[in-house]
């Protein structure tokens, strides 16, 4: 392909990339040329947009199986700080799944986008490209110039999507609130990669690459990293803006976000701890490991008890970003402890968990865009039964639920597989403590595993399945074709990548590689078997997996034809007696989380109102809310109040006053500078 | 793939589907011995699947081809998983393409479509029961998990006939990791299959029932492959303790007298496991649902600690 592309004279590796980013600026900017025009960004620009996403995935393919690295230093920065950008397996990894998820949702947009009273279509084209620019630019910056730069324009163009629809109070504050734990984000960012240049003054990430760190600035700067991209991604107890931003903004962005934007967070910790500071410690993984399955049980656990279809999602991306984390923990503990083939193992685990999770959550999210339109309902006790009315959306939302709730043959097993296979064969560690500590972990990814498949019963279930609760449920209609096909190309994303995971371990080798020193030793075991380690020690084959299971599934069916008559009659259902039967008396979303809520009741900030018998009207609420917003976040911006109430004395607001700072200050300049 | 291998392999699958209802049949007999009354004979859950088989199919208005192919898709993915528990020879063909986190991913497939299909008619049983039932799924299965975790390190293997092969032919070592394993499986195989104390199998009382909550709806030839799936389910938790617990007897390699004789080996085992079902159910008393989360979470607990235990104990 990279030779076809020579002969084409088209641009390859680092060229190719910066060409499709500058390709996405352009059909943004020219979505300014009309912003009213909904025909426009609809029916040329957002295809196109899809065509340099798939362009954008063939190169990426091609650095990625080729496993070429390729640099290039732009003319454009700050004078004596030129943008630098390079292409390398890691960044082709995710420029691959970005490239994957942005041409689907492009072509979803291209159905979903209707005549509304937020921002004009002209300028969310803009955002949208911009967006998807900006992430490409993120993934190949390779100065921290360049890369704050990108940085800062993903966070702002995502901010001004999530806020298309900006008339409504509520959107506005999950704006706010996610810009501000950006923010915060970001000057952890800046202050990493401070850190990281080590008085030298050179940002350039070769040269950080280049230099030794202390161990103490190595920390220092693995903590930063830590906070600031689990900012963006969403880790606990900086998790607060995700559950908010996704319901505000509108579905192909929210796909978007969860799918990409959070990896590229996953991306920044990754380059920052493998690739700059170079030489992980044992201690950093602990650290990883905590915060991840801390994400992932409290992800889960919130996610069980939500009744609006999009914070149920957002919630579950939480839980899965934790699982990335806590796999990438495992890895960098094996790494500190020297332990090169398990570390590749547990690193496998953790990027294929990110392809994974940018299909599965992709398609969800995509999924409730539509069952949003056709019904413009968001919570899950008004719908149910669509299944009837929108089979199409129904069976791929069905393929992306089993996914996400790991289960065999699809991808999300696998790589739940693969980070339960991390955990379980850890040879005897050098540290007692965390020698127990694994097998703990490993228990509670089993448990965040066992409770999404809770979670995306209730999720599946309760939207799809059943009768209609509401008269707009039994109204829906089905996706359009751009939609539908988007929703079943991330579906086949699941089922492709599940059934063939030789082929992703393949992508993965050149990084494990690089940052481990060592490949999965099973790879030589042939295209059908999955064999991390040996042979011997554990393998799985989807394909011959799912083709018995098929085969006995079918066998089964057809045994039951040939010998039974096939008799159906049709009838209303068993009502036990009781003939007033109605669609209110299945699970709410709150009826079918409760088991959940009950069991871990600690976790929960529960508040309601129960009715005594004899209430003439009664009244029933509860509300199950984060205790983090009452332990951490309301003290925090109460005692950043107190602060600036202390502060405004100084503001006076008469010129004299203002003057006399003024002059002070200069006075004050002075003395030192003499 | 050797000749006794695929004999093997087969014979496994063509018991697991015809004896299973005789199991269940065994277990109901015991009881009724226990309880000194008579029962209906052992043969009765075939005498069931055949009436069912017979009749006609009542299905729901709004049922929908989800509700129609799970009795299918479950039966599927519970023949596959007494498949790969190795019960008679430990040189099965299908060995390598699952390991025992498939079997638990197997085994919660369908629990995820049995749920689901009990979600799909819309009645308030139909849900109650998906509800409990994913309620008893997320607890039991990281602890089944747990389990055959321990096994794992143990055999330093995730692959079913490696660890059945270390087990059953070691030195006699007595393991106090799989003591704890063991009191957890058995935990979770009273909760999986339905049993007393989590949930009683022979009635139809609501306050109680878990799974016949959820298939309430089910009529006809999907009834009798569901019930057929449930005793398969039975089956093949038997299966796995018999294989992690009790290996004995299990014919190592290609070995075909070994196969012949672990035929009666495996039945003496199944009846063995069948009869200390019963007396287990006959000893305890159902216990109400919000019980049912703690009764789990111990089994839970006590397979964590099997765990470890192995790490600190016995490395």
């Amino acid at each position: 392909m990279i030779h076809m592309g020579f002969a084409l004279g088209l641009p390859s590796g680092v060229d190719a990339v910066l060409a499709a980013a500058c390709a996405w600026i352009a059909l943004g900017a020219a979505g300014m040329a009309a912003p009213g025009s909904l025909r426009l960004s609809a029916r040329v620009l957002y295809p196109a947009g899809a065509l340099v996403g798939v362009a954008l995935g063939a190169a990426a393919l091609a650095a990625s199986l080729g496993n070429t690295e390729s640099t290039r230093v732009l003319p454009l920065g700050l004078p004596g700080l030129p943008f630098h950008a390079r292409l390398d397996a890691l960044s082709a990894f995710f420029l691959l799944l970005l490239a994957a998820v942005a041409a689907g949702v492009s072509v979803y947009t291209v159905g979903y986008l209707r005549p509304g009273t937020g921002t004009a279509p002209g300028v969310q084209c803009l955002c949208h490209h911009v967006f998807l620019a900006s992430m490409a630019l993120v993934l190949v910056a390779d100065d921290a110039y360049f890369f704050m730069v990108a940085w800062e324009t993903m966070a702002l163009s995502s901010f001004f999507l999530v806020t298309s629809d900006h008339r409504h109070a509520e959107i506005r504050r999950a704006g706010y609130l996610y810009l501000l734990i950006a923010h915060l984000g970001a000057i952890s960012i800046l202050l990493c990669f401070g850190a990281l240049q080590a008085g030298t003054g050179d940002y350039s990430f070769d040269a950080m690459r280049a230099l030794q760190q202390p161990a103490g600035w190595g920390s220092v700067a693995f903590a930063l990293a830590l906070a600031g991209f689990g900012a963006k991604a969403g880790i606990v107890p900086l998790h607060v803006w995700l559950p908010e931003a996704h319901p505000a903004a509108p579905s192909p962005v929210s796909a978007l976000m969860s799918a990409v934007m959070l990896k590229t967070a996953v991306y920044g910790l990754m380059r920052v701890t493998l690739d700059l500071i170079g030489f992980p410690l044992w201690w950093w993984g602990v650290v990883a490991l905590v915060v991840g399955l801390a994400s992932a049980l409290f992800g889960v656990i919130f996610a069980a008890t939500q009744s609006d279809m999009k914070r149920l999602l957002a919630y579950s991306s939480i839980e899965n970003i934790g699982l990335i984390i806590a796999g990438f923990g495992l890895a960098l503990l094996f790494r500190g402890f020297g332990m090169g083939s398990l570390a590749a193992l547990a690193l496998t685990a953790a990027l294929y968990h990110c392809l994974n999770h940018a299909f599965f959550k992709g398609l969800l999210f995509l999924a409730t865009g539509s069952v949003l339109h056709a019904t413009s309902e968001r919570s899950l006790g008004r719908l149910g039964g669509l299944i009837h009315r929108m089979p199409w959306v129904a069976w791929c939302a069905l393929i992306g639920s089993a996914a996400t709730a790991g289960l065999p043959p699809l991808n999300g097993f696998v790589s739940e597989w693969l980070l339960l296979q991390a955990f379980l064969f850890t040879p005897g560690l050098p540290q007692g403590y965390v020698n127990m500590l694994v097998p703990v972990a490993g228990a509670a990814v089993a448990l965040a595993a066992a409770l999404s498949g809770y979670v995306m019963v209730k999720f599946f279930g309760v939207v799809f399945l059943g009768q209609p609760r509401e008269a707009r449920a039994s109204e829906a209609h089905d996706a359009g074709p751009w939609e539908r096909s988007a929703l079943v190309w991330l579906a086949a994303g699941c089922v492709v990548l599940g059934l063939a995971p030789m082929l992703v371990l393949e992508l993965l080798e050149p990084i494990t590689q690089r940052f481990t020193g060592y490949t999965l030793a099973g790879l030589g075991s042939g295209w059908l078997f999955l064999a991390p380690i040996d042979a011997e020690r554990a393998s799985y084959s989807p394909l011959l997996f799912f083709a018995v299971a098929a085969l006995l599934v079918a066998a089964a069916w057809l045994a039951v034809r040939a010998f039974y008559h096939g008799r159906v009659r049709r009838a209303p259902p068993w009502d036990c007696g009781f003939p007033w039967l109605n669609a209110r008396m299945q699970d709410s979303a709150e009826g079918f989380g409760q088991p959940v809520k009950v069991v871990f009741r600690p976790v929960f900030r529960i508040e309601g109102e129960t009715p005594s018998p004899g209430d003439s009207r009664p009244r029933y609420r509860e509300s199950a809310e984060d205790r983090l917003w009452y332990w951490l976040y309301l003290p925090v911006a109460q005692a950043v109040e107190r602060v600036t109430a202390l502060v405004t004395v100084l503001q006076r607001g008469r010129i004299s006053v203002y003057l006399m700072y003024s002059f002070a200050t200069l006075l004050v300049l002075l003395f030192f500078i003499r | 793939m050797s000749a006794s291998g695929l004999v093997a392999q087969l014979t496994e699958v063509a018991l697991a589907i015809l004896l299973a209802p005789l199991l269940s049949g065994w277990v109901i007999q015991c009881r009724a011995w226990l309880q000194n009354r008579s029962a209906p004979g052992l043969l009765q859950p075939y005498r069931v699947l055949a009436k069912l088989f017979e009749k006609e199919v009542v299905l729901a208005h709004n049922a929908s081809s989800l509700f129609r192919s799970a009795p299918y898709l479950i039966f599927g993915c519970l023949v596959l998983a007494a498949a790969i528990v190795p019960t008679l020879g430990t040189d099965l063909p299908l060995n390598p393409a699952a390991d025992a986190i498939a079997l638990v991913g197997l085994l919660a497939l369908a629990r995820f479509f049995i749920a689901l299909a009990g979600m799909d008619v819309g009645t308030a049983f139909g849900s109650l029961g998906a509800r409990r039932e994913m309620m008893v799924g997320f607890l039991a299965e990281p602890a089944l998990l747990m389990v055959l975790f321990t096994a794992s390190l143990i055999s330093h293997s995730t692959s079913l006939t490696t660890i059945v092969e270390t087990l059953a032919h070691r030195e006699f070592v007595i393991y106090p990791s799989m003591a704890f394993a063991g009191v957890a499986f058995t935990m979770v195989s009273l909760a999986e299959n339905a049993r007393i104390p989590v949930d009683n199998p022979a009635t139809h009382l609501e306050l109680t029932m878990i799974h016949e909550a959820m298939v309430l709806e089910y009529s006809g030839r999907h009834l009798a492959m569901i019930e057929w799936a449930a005793s398969l389910k039975l089956f093949v938790y038997s299966c796995i303790g018999l294989a992690l617990f009790f290996p004995f007897g299990v014919a190592q390699g290609g070995d075909w007298l070994g196969l012949v004789l672990a035929l009666p080996a495996f039945a003496a085992k199944l009846a063995g496991g069948g009869a200390a079902l019963a007396a287990i159910e006959m000893v305890s008393a159902k216990m109400r649902i919000f019980r049912a989360p703690e009764f789990l979470g111990t089994a839970f607990m006590l397979a964590v600690l099997a765990l470890l235990v192995h790490v600190l104990l016995e490395r």
